[in-house]
This record gives structure tokens, C-alpha cells and sequence, in this order.
């Protein structure tokens, strides 16, 4: 019996097997938003109309005996970042309230073609800058396992999406983390491919060099199954890699990792890492040899400099990509009174549309921009990256995969970090070296944490282009740990619908 | 204190510098698919990408590459390997995402140069311009600032914003400085443009109509006192549109900067607007604190590595240079120095070229699109070329050399064919400019002549032979001018016994 609980796979399955409809699939996904939202807030938009009628045309596809793409007729939720045609997209920001982008992303169209069902945007972070939703215009996202705790971040609301079961797959973006985190504290998957494995076209850009969208759901299948549909090479992506897109569906289910060398990153662990979220992670690893996996330990010295270096290129990018919202073309415009000039027009309209947390990076980036400052700083991030990537190469060459906890600690209370900024741009040190690279890497579950109950992530980071390795070890780990637990991570949660 | 152009370049030395935007003639914008088409409805030729809508990215226009590497070659620079584009970060309205993607430290072709003649005291010398760098950039949308005095920003009631220009392709070419011209600055800077514009129409890549704005000049220069050694501080005059104003610009400068320096002032730093009416310059932005462009690698591109075969292919297709077809035209048609400066400046090397394949002699090919042709053309304020077609004057001068037309009846078959009354048959036949050839027809008018004038007649055959000019006019008056006057001559001299 399929509910809004089962896997996407599963609900794929029915769907192909017609024992179920995908307007009948979507309309549960609504009931379910509608009873739990109003509580979690992962949704800044839904498009009950739009959703229905990509049903409506998938069932009459079905119907009428058309092939059809594997997770045709699921639905999906799309984090607000990505331009949907027609769709109102803020990037959790005011200054673009309103905007409905006359175009699609190409991830999005490729999610069309595949007829897989977009309910709505999700919420996120203010232009993806931060790990807790916190910063998002239009309120925080609360976390399904705890509600008074962060849901991560900036994807915060697709996975929290997936965690209440609003959605059993979505997208979300990954600059520092921003997929991975997320995953991390809802207890459930994300992925952030190969950089330059899915196409940025229409992903409203934070830092370029470092952005990536990828695919979020509650298994390592399900997960692998999405990657598929959205990556690829896109002749309007000039990052995008023209190369055939790694089989992460085999790998996923290939449920073996006997003679692959695991590479536990000796600089990514221990002080400032929650004993809980060590404890998971140290018993994953124990699994993992179970399963005949080997495991190496690896020396990455200079990934302490990754966050340092990270704050100075995703602001310096930022500032520059940021500037095009100037109030002239698209979204909110202030101060236009027939007495102001254009250029008074676009700084009031900025001084009010940008949230702080976006302020203090383009602020930030301009400052390491400038002539002068531009070598000690921008310069000396980029030999930073050179360096990662060094460390990433010779790791690369003891072991198959590099393996860590994804976020140093669990969900942390709504509104801890206020006024520390650091303290929040910390959890992100596991998984920006990734970004940096350009490697792909994955959030899977690892348990709970024995201090507050709460989920912690395994992180595993593959090679550019064999994203495939980190679905093996994932599906592995995935199927290892189910087996434990005796069912998934996720029915621990509280049942949110229940009290609604 | 006044000085004049001459009285100031004996005391300075000018040193020039000169940027020539470009825009390429490729069909689609630098980044994007979008036509590049002049002239279209405002914002219609946009798209997400070239308005910088949120997510956009943008994708390399492969022959915008190629054009601006055959620029390179033809300008003897060396093809970068490996070349980036940059983003030039400040904010204006008509600039979409308030970023202008160039190329900044990484340019795609480095270290020319070209060759240019001038015509000095000392005859025809030649100046060497050295090429610092060849650059591909997007150009920005337009404003139009609408009421107000000036129609400039400042004053205006509203502004309006076209960007079907956003992101067309551009190439920037951008001289080292340019020491040692003497007071022949102006005329290096007009001739380095002219042949820049020569080479640039050899290759096909751009329309280069510097009054459409598709070339656009800057003019850098600076004085210093003569033998000084050192360099003074330069002006910018921006978007210089016309060959000549090219020379004024230079000349405006000169004379502005050493006015300047003789009352002991300063030159400022600064950008300015270069005004067609007097030639002088009117001051635009201070440059005393440099702008931060906060330059940094785009990374929404990937960087230009351009394969070294290909770079070869590309080499062999580079036309013929103008400077060396000028030098086998002047030797095939063996004109003068002074008439060919006058050729290549009236910019008719093309039409006499095709005039002379039409079969006509060279000479005459010159001297008729020199003369005549060009003489209409300054009256009517057009490029000679665009008045007749070489083919056409080459007929004329057929006609003359067959004795069907005198000159004079020539340049009346040229009016009508200009004043579009067809071919120069048709305009021979409608107008019937017949040359008067029949011996008896004259010889009807020669004697009413003499008889009209017996005095004069009769000086003539007392041996006064000038004196003929009056009853060879008299001749030519009531043959309404389409006798031989020659042929008149001869027959009138022998019919008074002087023959």
C-alpha cells in the first residue's frame, strides 16, 4: 500500500503499475502540506494548479500506453532558488517578491520532461546564504523531528519537505553545504553532484565557481534515481561537463563495497564535532568494514584553511552576481517618486531588499574585490582552492572514497546563532572542501545523537565524475543501517499530522 | 595666453594613445542567441540572458573568437594560448546585470603592431603603432534620457532603457603609447585609425561605420615639454566617430593642454566629450582616483584555449593587407605619392580599382572619381562611392576615349546618371548629349558666326589666330555645346585660309 511514507521508488513503481495515480499521489502530498506546514513552513509557494495538471497529464500518458520517464507522475519539492516559468521565485529574499521568470532552469525542465510533479517552492535561505533558514525573508523553517530546532540550511526547506513527508523527493542547491546540512539534521539524503555535473542554467547564482544543484529524498535510491533526470551535460551551462553521466542508479543498488578503501579525514573530526555525532559516524565506519570495506586514514592538512578561504570567494562571487538586482528590470522597486534618480532608485531598493546576512557578504566580497586587497585576499583563496584540490588528488589516490560526519553538531535551537555569525558559518567545515574541489559528495543518515536525539550525517565525498562511488557506499551503508534499526531513521520522528 | 596648434607642438611633445571599440558583425550577441540586427524596435532582441535575468548564464559565441583572433593576426599580435574573461563590476541602468563581461589581465591577443603612412615635409614617412592588446568584451544596453536641456542624465524627466545593444560583441583594440610623432600626431592617429578600419573591412568582421557607432575611438593623449624625457598626464576623449574628427580631436587636445601648461596649470586626469561643431573637448569624469572595477575571472565561462592548428587555418585566410594592396595598386597604376595619400583618404582605392577592371585606363579612372565625382559628392555631403557605380564611369570614360563625348558632355552624362536618370546611355539619349561630329551641321554654324562677327573674321584671316576664340564659342553657343571644339577649331581655321 503506498502512502505518502513509501520511497519515491515505491511510489514509482505503483505508479507504473497503475495501482495508483499521480493526481491521487499529489493530492495526499497536499493534504499532508496542508495538515503539517502550517507547523513546519518548508513551502513559500505551492502550485496546486500547476501540480495537477502535470499529474493530470502523466496518468493520461500512463493511460494511453506512452513511455515514460522512472519517477514519471512523483511528486517533487523545488527549492525557491531555481527559476520556474511562470512560478513566483524569491530566492527567500524581498527584493524579488513577485518575480515570475519568463523561463525555466534547465533542471526544472528537465524534471517536466520526465513528468515528475513540482507542488511548490521551498523555503531557503536568503540567496542560499546560511545554514538554517534563518535568513530567509519570509520566516524560518522548523525542523520535523524538534520544531523549535533549525531545519539547516540554505535548503532548509526541502529537506524538511522530505522529513514531514510534504514531498518524497526534492531539489536543492549546494554552495558550502547547503543540500548536505540539511540532510544531515532532518535525517534524511542529499546529494551535491560533481560540480558541473547538473546545470546551473537558472539556478539563481550565489557564488558560481562553487554552486551546485543537486537531488534531496529520503534513500540513497531514491536520491540516485533523481540525480539521473536532472544531470547531464547542457550546451547553456558553459561549466557543465560533456561527458556521460555516471551510473548512480547501478551503483546504488549495488549494496557491496568489499575492496573499497575508505578514507576517514583525520581534519574532519574531533574538536568542535559533537560526541553524538562521532559516536554515529565511528559505527557507521564499523559497518562499513562489515560490509568489506577497508579503511585508510587520510591527511588533508590545508582543509583547515577551506572555510577562511570559502568566506572570502563565495562573498567576492556574491557581490558580483548579487548586483544585477538593481530594481531596473525584475522584483521590488523603492523610492521611485518621480524625484529620485535611477541610482538613488537602486540603493534604497537595496537597502531594503537585501536581509543582513546577504549585506554583510556582498559587503565582504566588495571589500576583497578591491584593487589593493584583491591578491592578499580573493588571490590568496584562490592558491587555497589549488591546494584543496592538491590534498583532494593525493587522498584520492590512498582511498576510493573520503568519508567524515556531514555537520559538526545536530539541529541547533532556532535562534542560537543570532548574533554569531562564525559560530554558524562552522557548519559548514565538513562539507565546503567539497564545493571548493568541485567533488561530489553525499549527506546519508547515520542514527540519532545520544545527547538530544536527533539525526546526524554521514558524508561521503567521491572523486569528480565518479559520483557513482559515493551512491555505492551510501546504498551499502544505507541498507546496513536499516538493517539495525529494523525501519527507517525517519519513523522516529514525530508524526506531525497527528495532532494537526 | 592663446596659442595655435603649430606654436604648441614647438614647445610640446604629444604622446598618443588611442582604443578602437569594435562591434563584430556576427549574427547573434557575444553570450547569447540573440539577433544583433541594427535598428530593430526597442527590446526586442532580448532574452533572459542578455537582460540578466536571475540564473541566466552565459555561453561563448564561437565566431565572436574567431573574428577577434583574425583581428589579432592581422595586427601582428601573438594569439594567447590561453585567455579569460573577466567581469567589470560597477552599476548603470542600461547594463544589465551591472557587470560588463571583458577581458581584463588575460586578453586573447597581446603585442602588435601596424605600420602607417603619413605624408610629412619630407615625404611620405612611415610610423610604426605598437598594438598592447586585442580584447572581446559585451557592449552595454542604451539610455535615453528624455527632457531636460542637455538630453544627458543629469536634468532629464525619465530615462528610457533599450537593450537589444546589450551584449552584442565587441573587440577593443588598445595601442602602447605612441612616442616620437612630432607634430604629426594628428595625422598618425587618423591614419592609424584609417588603416585599422581598412584591415577590419579586409576581414569581414565588422561593419566599422564609426557614425553608426559600430567603431568608436578614444584618444588618449598627453604633452610634454620637447626633450624632456618625461610623460605628462593624459586626457581620455571618448567615442570619437569620424576619421577626421580623429585628427581634430588631436589637434583640440594639443592646443587645450598647451594653453593649459603655458598659464602653469595642470592637466587633470579625466575622461572628455569630444563637441563636432568646434573641435574642441568639454571635460566628462575625473580619473584622479581610479575607478575599482573589481576585476576577478568570470566564472560563468570557461577559460578561451584556442587549438594551434586552427590558429594557423586562420592565418592562411587573412586577406591581402590594405597597406600592401595600396603599395601593388600605386605600382600597377603608377600613381604619384601625393595622388594616392588623396585616393586612400577620399577612401575611392575600391571604386577606382573596380572603375580600371571595368576596362578603363587608370588615369583617367583617378582623375574622373577624384575630380568630378568627388566634387558632387562634397557638395552633397555623401561618400563619392555612393553616387555611381564604377561601372557606369567606366562606360563615360569609354565613351570619351571613342570621341562620343567630350569631357564637357561627360560630366553632364555623370549628373544625370547621380541625379538618377538611369544609365549613362539613357541619360545620353533622354538628354541628347550627342557629340556634333557632322562636318556640314558645323560648317552651317561656323558661317553664321563669321557672319555675325565679319570683324573678327577678318582679323583672323589677317593671321590673328587667337582671335578665333571668340567665333569658336560662338560655334559651340548655338551647337548648345555638343560640338567638338577641337573639330570646330580645325574646320573654322582651314575655312579662313589659316588651316
Amino acid at each position: 500500500m503506498i502512502t505518502i511514507r513509501s520511497d519515491a521508488s515505491e511510489m514509482a513503481e505503483a505508479l507504473a503499475a497503475g495501482t495508483i495515480t499521480s493526481v491521487s499521489l499529489t493530492e495526499q502530498h497536499f493534504e499532508q502540506i496542508a495538515k503539517v506546514d502550517g507547523a513546519v513552513h518548508a513551502f513559500l509557494f505551492l502550485d496546486h494548479e500547476g501540480a495537477l495538471e502535470q499529474a493530470r497529464a502523466v496518468d493520461a500518458k500512463r493511460v494511453n500506453g506512452e513511455t515514460l520517464s522512472p519517477l514519471a507522475g512523483v511528486p517533487l519539492a523545488l527549492k525557491d532558488v531555481m527559476a520556474q516559468k511562470g512560478v513566483p521565485t524569491t530566492c527567500g529574499s524581498k527584493i524579488l517578491e513577485g518575480w515570475r521568470p519568463p523561463y525555466d532552469a534547465t533542471v526544472v525542465t528537465r524534471l517536466k520532461e520526465a513528468g515528475i510533479v513540482i507542488l511548490g517552492k521551498t523555503n531557503m535561505d536568503e540567496f542560499a546564504m546560511g545554514s538554517s533558514t534563518e535568513n530567509s525573508a519570509y520566516g524560518t523553517t522548523h525542523n520535523p523531528w524538534d520544531l523549535t530546532k533549525i531545519p539547516g540550511g540554505s535548503g532548509g526547506g526541502s529537506s524538511a519537505a522530505l522529513a514531514a513527508f510534504e514531498a518524497p523527493l526534492a531539489i536543492g542547491t549546494d554552495t558550502g553545504g547547503s543540500i548536505r546540512q540539511p540532510a544531515a539534521v532532518t535525517g534524511t539524503v542529499g546529494v551535491k553532484p560533481t560540480y558541473g555535473g547538473v546545470s546551473r542554467y537558472g539556478l539563481i547564482a550565489f557564488s558560481s565557481s562553487l554552486d551546485q544543484a543537486g537531488p534531496c529524498a529520503r534513500t540513497v535510491l531514491d536520491t540516485a534515481m533523481l540525480h539521473e533526470v536532472i544531470a547531464g551535460h547542457d550546451e547553456r551551462d558553459s561549466t557543465s561537463i560533456n561527458l556521460p553521466v555516471p551510473q548512480v542508479v547501478k551503483a546504488a543498488k549495488k549494496l557491496d563495497v568489499k575492496g573499497l578503501k575508505i578514507g576517514v579525514v583525520k581534519e574532519l573530526q574531533g574538536e568542535g564535532f559533537q560526541d553524538g555525532v562521532l559516536n554515529r559516524f565511528n559505527e557507521a565506519l564499523e559497518d562499513l568494514v562489515n560490509a568489506g570495506a577497508e579503511l585508510v586514514h587520510v591527511s588533508c592538512p590545508s582543509f583547515d584553511y577551506a572555510l577562511a578561504a570559502y568566506y572570502l570567494i563565495a562573498p567576492s562571487e556574491c557581490s558580483s552576481n548579487l548586483a544585477r538586482f538593481d530594481s531596473m528590470r525584475y522584483g521590488i522597486r523603492i523610492g521611485d517618486d518621480g524625484t529620485r534618480s535611477a541610482e538613488e532608485v537602486m540603493n534604497m531598493t537595496r537597502h531594503a531588499g537585501f536581509g543582513p546576512e546577504v549585506k554583510r557578504r556582498i559587503i565582504l566580497g566588495t571589500y576583497a574585490l578591491s584593487s589593493g586587497y584583491y591578491d592578499a585576499y580573493y588571490g590568496s583563496a584562490q592558491k587555497v582552492r589549488t591546494l584543496l584540490i592538491q590534498d583532494f588528488s593525493a587522498a584520492f589516490l590512498k582511498a576510493d572514497v573520503l568519508v567524515s560526519p556531514t555537520s559538526p553538531t545536530t539541529a541547533f535551537a532556532i535562534g542560537q546563532n543570532d548574533n554569531n555569525p562564525l559560530a554558524m558559518y562552522l557548519n559548514d567545515i565538513a562539507t565546503i572542501p567539497a564545493n571548493m574541489a568541485g567533488i561530489g559528495a553525499m549527506s546519508l543518515p547515520s542514527g540519532l545523537a545520544d545527547e538530544d536525539g536527533l539525526p546526524t550525517g554521514f558524508h561521503i565525498m567521491s572523486p569528480a565524475m565518479k559520483d557513482d562511488l559515493m551512491y555505492q557506499v551510501g546504498g551499502t551503508l544505507e541498507a546496513a543501517l536499516l538493517s539495525k534499526w529494523g525501519a527507517p531513521l525517519l519513523s522516529k520522528a514525530p508524526d506531525l499530522a497527528v495532532n494537526s | 595666453m592663446t596659442l595655435n596648434y603649430d606654436q604648441a607642438v614647438t614647445k610640446y611633445e604629444p604622446t598618443l594613445g588611442l582604443e578602437v571599440h569594435v562591434e563584430l558583425n556576427t549574427a547573434s550577441k557575444m553570450f547569447c542567441s540573440c539577433s544583433t540586427t541594427f535598428g530593430a524596435a526597442p527590446n526586442t532582441q532580448t532574452c533572459p540572458v542578455c537582460l540578466g535575468m536571475p540564473g541566466a548564464l552565459p555561453v561563448v559565441n564561437a565566431k565572436a573568437i574567431e573574428s577577434s583572433i583574425l583581428i589579432g593576426l592581422a595586427l601582428n599580435c601573438s594569439v594567447a594560448p590561453f585567455s579569460r574573461f573577466a567581469r567589470k563590476n560597477y552599476f548603470y541602468p542600461d547594463m544589465p546585470k551591472n557587470f560588463q563581461t571583458s577581458q581584463f589581465d588575460e586578453p586573447i591577443c597581446v603585442n602588435g603592431y601596424l605600420d602607417v603612412q603619413v605624408d610629412t615635409d619630407d615625404g611620405v614617412q612611415s610610423f610604426r603603432v605598437e598594438i598592447e592588446r586585442v580584447h572581446m568584451e559585451e557592449d552595454t544596453g542604451k539610455s535615453l534620457h528624455v527632457g531636460g536641456a542637455t538630453g544627458r542624465i543629469h536634468g532629464a524627466d525619465y530615462s528610457l532603457l533599450d537593450y537589444n545593444r546589450a551584449g552584442i560583441p565587441l573587440v577593443e583594440i588598445v595601442t602602447k603609447i605612441i612616442p616620437n610623432t612630432g607634430k604629426y600626431a594628428p595625422q598618425v592617429a587618423r591614419a592609424y585609425v584609417t588603416e585599422l578600419r581598412d584591415i577590419l573591412r579586409s576581414l569581414g568582421v565588422s561593419d566599422v561605420k564609426m557614425e553608426q557607432g559600430s567603431m568608436r575611438c578614444d584618444v588618449n593623449l598627453s604633452l610634454a615639454p620637447i626633450d624632456s624625457g618625461k610623460l605628462g598626464t593624459r586626457s581620455e576623449t571618448k567615442n570619437v566617430n569620424s576619421l577626421r574628427s580623429v585628427e581634430r580631436a588631436v589637434i583640440g587636445e594639443v592646443v587645450r593642454q598647451a594653453e593649459r601648461l603655458e598659464a602653469g596649470e595642470r592637466i587633470v586626469q579625466e575622461t572628455r566629450h569630444f563637441l563636432e561643431e568646434s573641435g574642441q573637448t568639454r571635460p566628462g569624469r575625473s580619473k584622479e582616483q581610479a575607478e575599482d572595477y573589481r576585476y576577478f575571472p568570470e566564472p560563468d565561462l570557461v577559460p578561451v584555449v584556442p587549438d594551434s592548428s586552427w590558429i594557423e587555418e586562420l592565418r592562411v585566410l587573412l586577406p591581402e593587407k590594405p597597406s600592401v594592396r595600396r603599395k601593388r595598386l600605386q605600382d600597377t597604376w603608377a600613381v604619384p605619392d601625393k595622388e594616392m595619400a588623396a585616393l586612400v583618404n577620399a577612401e575611392l582605392l575600391d571604386v577606382v580599382e573596380e572603375t580600371i577592371l571595368f576596362g578603363a585606363e587608370p588615369s583617367r579612372a583617378r582623375t574622373w572619381w577624384l575630380g568630378e565625382i568627388s566634387r558632387i559628392a562634397n557638395e552633397k555631403s555623401v561618400a563619392p562611392a555612393t553616387l555611381i557605380t564604377p561601372a557606369h564611369v567606366a562606360e563615360v570614360i569609354a565613351l570619351i576615349a571613342s570621341g562620343d563625348l567630350t569631357d564637357k558632355l561627360a560630366r553632364q552624362v555623370v549628373d544625370g546618371v547621380i541625379t538618377g536618370e538611369g544609365t549613362p546611355q539613357e541619360v545620353i539619349d533622354s538628354r541628347g548629349l550627342k557629340v556634333v561630329s557632322d562636318d556640314s551641321a558645323l560648317m552651317v554654324a561656323i558661317e553664321a558666326a563669321i557672319a555675325a562677327q565679319p570683324d573678327t573674321a577678318e582679323r583672323i584671316r589677317g593671321g590673328n589666330i587667337p582671335a578665333a576664340g571668340a567665333l569658336i564659342g560662338a560655334v559651340m553657343k548655338a551647337t548648345g555645346g555638343q560640338a567638338d571644339a577641337a573639330k570646330v577649331r580645325e574646320l573654322l581655321l582651314k575655312h579662313l585660309g589659316q588651316g
